[in-house]
């Protein structure tokens, strides 16, 4: 039974539940309900057996592989390879899968009669088949036939709430974004084939060498590029904080906690396991990015008052910070200290374990507002958390999740990053050390930032009282909605709680890559969950910290109570108003709590006013009618590199028209010519 | 017996001392703007009297509100007992690293924050948004100071650190003496005091911490003030044993600990003193020249690493 379920078969029913659950909706999509129960219990079984699957997997110590030949196509083999690291990914896409599938049935239930629910049941499905291919594949064709089953049915979950113009124009964003990544993708594959004669991966790795090196450097900026636009690094990350905020909640959740995931998930294995050896630059080039995109992530991120394109700057972010981890580790692996490498290894999959927690956590959070409220402006929320405790109670987690406040997990692999580059800093020479220094301080800024950045969040969304009638008819969301958070709040403090088991986990995920087959660890890690990095250079214990505020804080609590003054009296009573009637007004906003770091990073943000003033009498200009004040951000990256690009692309464009004349018998002239040629050529 | 012992010790000396600091300050500042001053004990006088006073809470406050102080005051705590105090030689593995105590303080900071922001005033709200944006910026300093001493000696355990620095302090004396003042930078803006807060005012257009705290009264308010005392003992403490370490006992030898407790006091008593001075000689920093001064401890943490041999 379990040597069957662990097995080629296993993986073909996972892919089988969700195929399913997807052509099958269609017959129900006439009955709302049904569809959505229907896909919902094909998305959670499969989801389940997903994780039943992978741990089950786990055990067995071989790699599976496996083909799926019937086809006369000589170069696309359907071929699957599922090592430790693919199985690692199948569990982050089932588990986060399954909590935004449980989520769900509750979540759409706002679409009934508006949207086909058939047609999500199906994208929806699709979309977590996609992400499995994409970790399976181990052929470049296959490959990109499932990188592209992933990004158009998330293009399709993107666009789903299609009456809004903004949400279909950021699904067409996304959808030129994502192919030009796709391109870089397809462009570094025809190169490998050129030099190595194979799509296979595992044929590319052992005939690597024949790679000369100036094209495996074109080949790995192809690649950034490719696979970094996915993953949503500075600065192709334009389309994501456009495309995670149209989507429905539960798919935003599994987008950014899932799907830019995919993005790591293929430069670790091109840069740790198909390319390798690789020069130290590469390494040192991810980490620039990584230190980019952490801080440019969390600054904008300040700036926003939509919460999902607030959160989905977040993930810039900490793919910033999983890419420092990484970073450091291909460094460390060119310089030929592996155990400092495999240590940056586990602190990227620790992070993106936790992100994928979190940030779907309190991306699902978000929803459950937004549901309740019918708006992303934050401006417009207000004393939230006595209309709905439990999602608030659940978004605080996450918020300190995110803020790597200890017990979390969120703490724990930023921990792990940040010995990786301290590790570097003390090991290194001069310039490489130097981008250790200034990595590990892009961590601690992001840190800082990000913590200020959540305060205002959960403050402003959650405290003091509501700034409008929006927040007043809120209520607490259903049953489903809470399950879905509720369980992956708990899974952020248990991951925290047992972060010294799971980095011993993600060790032999490590070992199974070939790169760190005989590598000591860096870490010692102790059955109670204490972790020492480097014999005695740090150590932590999530278990005694959590342990041990928690017995403070109780204490603390009781003798408060009960033991000074006993019989204290507690009256209820009205903010201190200066004399004025309280209101709403009267509280900060999220622009204005954000205002002093914008303007302290006016450089980078570059933030612009705009006073407009009507008067009651023009000419006198006393006495105005309305006063509007325009605060704006301009994006840096849209200003020096997408317009410029823009503008070059018009200006070929208008080249270009120049050969378009009109008339039919120059374009049947321009035919024969590119036959002439063709001819030549292939003469 | 005697490891419980100092165990016990850690645990209590900071909130027990931490008032005693408040009044050092006070009076020093009093004597130098030639008042008499109130005695040095009357910060306890003060605790004693929120503690038995009754409270209003604001009816638009939440349970953040509510329980905010007693996590604020757990966690400067935790952080008390996980720094060295008076002894080096007594081992913490699981809370002593440079990177937990840091995070631990975090904790703090966010729910002073959005305690601050809970009751929907004026004030709190623009007092958690000034405490979060020096906070933030403060954080990379903060961070790397430490680390200076962590890299030097190999490890980030604060207690190894101030039982080991002395023996390089004759090599790697510069890179101390740069990452010490950047941490002094820090140590004023986290703890609220000149050029970045002024703790006596209730100055609308000044005031940071006072205005995260304004809702609060009794009970709750004096274990807001008692916390601040705290780490602003934590911070001091961390500067005079880490960064000074002469004096702290490295054995259970009775002499040694002895000795331990005088030095310790004089530098409490000098660190305390040089904050009375700094108060009460320059003026408060306008709001966005303080990122200057922390960028500038940043940077001075940076050469500091840059420095190490």
């Amino acid at each position: 039974m379990i040597d069957s379920v662990a097995s080629s078969i296993g993986f073909i029913v996972l892919l089988f539940f969700f195929g399913v659950g997807a052509m099958s909706v269609l017959i129900f999509r006439k009955d709302d309900k049904l569809a959505n129960m229907w896909s919902s219990f094909f998305a959670i079984a499969g989801s389940i057996w997903g994780l039943f699957f992978a741990i089950l997997t786990w055990a067995s110590p071989n790699t599976i592989f496996f083909t799926v030949d019937s086809f006369a196509f000589p170069l696309l083999s359907i071929f699957f390879c599922i090592d430790k690291l693919s199985i690692f990914f199948i569990f982050v896409i089932s588990l986060i899968a399954l909590f935004c599938s449980i989520y769900g049935i509750g979540y759409v239930k706002h679409f009934y009669e508006k949207y086909s629910i058939g047609a999500l049941g199906f994208f929806y499905n699709l979309f977590i088949i996609g992400m499995l291919l994409v970790v399976t594949a181990a052929n470049g064709l296959f490959f990109l036939i499932a990188w592209e089953i992933m990004s158009v049915a998330s293009y399709f979950l993107v666009v789903y709430d299609r009456n809004d113009r903004n949400n279909v124009n950021a699904g067409f964003l996304y959808l030129v974004m994502t192919h030009i990544g796709t391109v870089f993708i397809i462009f570094s594959f025809l190169l490998i084939y050129k030099f190595t004669g194979s799509f296979d991966f595992e044929t590319i790795k052992s005939s690597v060498v024949v790679i000369p090196s100036s094209i495996k450097n074109i080949i790995f900026v192809m690649l950034i590029i490719g696979f970094g636009t996915k993953a949503g690094i500075v600065p192709f990350h334009i389309w994501l904080p456009s495309a995670h905020p149209a989507a429905p909640s539960h798919v935003s959740g599994l987008m950014s906690g899932v799907m830019i995931k995919t993005g790591v998930y293929m430069m670790i294995r091109f840069f740790l396991y198909i390319l390798q050896p690789v020069p130290v630059w590469w390494g040192l080039v991810l980490l620039v990015i990584g230190s980019i995109s952490s801080i440019i992530g969390v600054l904008y991120a300040l700036t926003e008052h939509d919460i999902k394109r607030l959160l989905a700057y977040h993930s810039i972010e900490n793919i910033g910070i999983i890419l420092l981890g990484f970073g450091s580790a291909l460094t460390f692996l060119s310089l030929n200290m592996p155990s400092l490498a495999l240590l940056g290894f586990v602190a990227a999959l620790f992070h993106t374990l936790n992100h994928a927690t979190f940030k779907s956590l309190l991306f699902l959070s978000a929803g459950s507002v937004i549901n309740e409220t019918h708006t992303r402006n934050m401006e417009e929320y207000g004393g939230l958390i006595k209309y709905m405790p439990e999602t608030a109670a659940f978004f605080l987690i996450g918020s300190m999740a995110i803020s790597a406040l200890p017990p979390f997990n969120g703490f724990f692999s930023e921990w792990l990053t940040f010995q990786s580059l301290f590790q570097g800093i003390a090991a290194l020479d001069f310039s490489a050390k130097w981008i250790f220094i200034v990595s590990a301080g892009a961590l601690a800024f992001t840190g800082g930032l990000a913590l200020a950045c959540f305060v205002k969040v959960f403050g402003v969304t959650f405290l003091a009282r509501p700034r409008s009638q929006k927040v007043v008819h809120a209520k607490e969301s259903l049953l489903s909605l809470r399950l879905g958070m509720g369980a992956l709040a708990i899974l952020s403090l248990l991951f925290g709680i047992f972060s010294g088991s799971i980095t011993s986990v993600l060790e032999k995920v490590g070992h199974d890559i070939g790169v760190f087959r005989y590598t000591s660890s860096f870490l010692s890690i102790s059955s109670n969950q204490h972790i020492v990095s480097g014999g005695n250079f740090a150590s932590v214990s999530a278990p005694a910290i959590a342990v041990f505020l928690i017995a403070v804080f109780i204490i603390v609590l009781f003798a408060t109570k009960y033991v000074v003054h006993k019989n204290q009296k507690i009256r209820m009573g009205a903010t201190w108003d200066c004399g004025t009637d309280l209101t709403p007004r009267m509280e900060i906003t999220a622009t204005g709590f954000a205002r002093s770091i914008i303007t302290i990073f006016k450089g980078v943000l570059k933030p612009s006013i705009q006073h407009e003033i009507e008067y009651n009498d023009a000419e006198s200009r006393y006495l105005p009618k309305s006063r509007t004040v325009t605060l704006n951000i301009n994006d840096i990256y849209r200003i020096y590199l997408y317009e410029p690009l823009n503008k070059i692309f018009t200006i070929l464009s208008e080249r270009a028209k120049g050969i378009q004349i009109g008339n039919i018998n120059v374009y049947i002239l321009y035919i024969f010519m590119a036959l002439f040629v063709a001819l030549i050529l292939m003469i | 017996m005697t490891t419980i012992f100092f165990w016990i010790i850690q645990l209590i000396l900071v909130p027990a001392l931490s008032p005693l600091g408040i009044g050092v300050i006070r009076k020093l500042k009093a004597k130098f703007q030639n008042r008499q001053g109130a005695n040095i004990f009357q910060p306890y006088k003060d605790l004693w009297k929120l503690f038995h006073k009754d409270e209003v809470i604001s009816t638009d406050a939440s349970w953040i509100f509510r329980y905010a102080p007693f996590i604020v005051f757990a966690v400067t705590i935790v952080v008390g007992f996980s720094i060295p105090l008076l002894v080096s030689f007594i081992s913490n593995t699981v809370t002593s690293d440079i990177l937990v105590v840091v995070y631990m303080l975090s904790i703090g900071t966010f729910f002073l924050a959005l305690a601050g922001m809970d009751t929907g005033s004026a004030f709190g709200g623009f007092g958690s948004s000034r405490e979060m944006t020096i906070f933030a910026l403060a954080e990379g300093g903060l961070i790397f100071s430490l680390l200076t001493l962590g890299l030097i000696i190999g490890t980030t355990n604060l207690f190894e650190i101030s039982g080991t620095i002395s023996s390089s302090y004759s090599q790697s004396f510069l890179p101390i003496l740069l990452s010490f003042s950047g941490f002094f930078i820090v140590l004023l803006s986290e703890t609220a005091h000149f050029p970045f807060d002024n703790p006596a005012t209730h100055l609308e257009l000044t005031m940071i911490h006072e205005a995260m705290i304004l809702e609060y009264s009794g009970k709750r308010l004096a274990l807001m003030e008692w916390a601040s005392a705290n780490k602003l003992l934590i911070f001091i403490s961390l500067g005079a044993n880490l960064f000074f370490p002469w004096g702290i006992a490295h054995s259970t030898d009775i002499k040694a600990i002895l000795v331990s407790i005088i030095v310790f006091a004089v530098k409490l008593f000098i660190f305390y003193g040089a904050i009375a001075v700094i108060e009460s000689s320059i003026a408060k920093f306008r709001f966005f020249r303080l990122p200057d001064l922390l960028m500038i401890s940043f940077i001075l943490n940076g050469i500091a690493i840059g420095l190490i041999l």
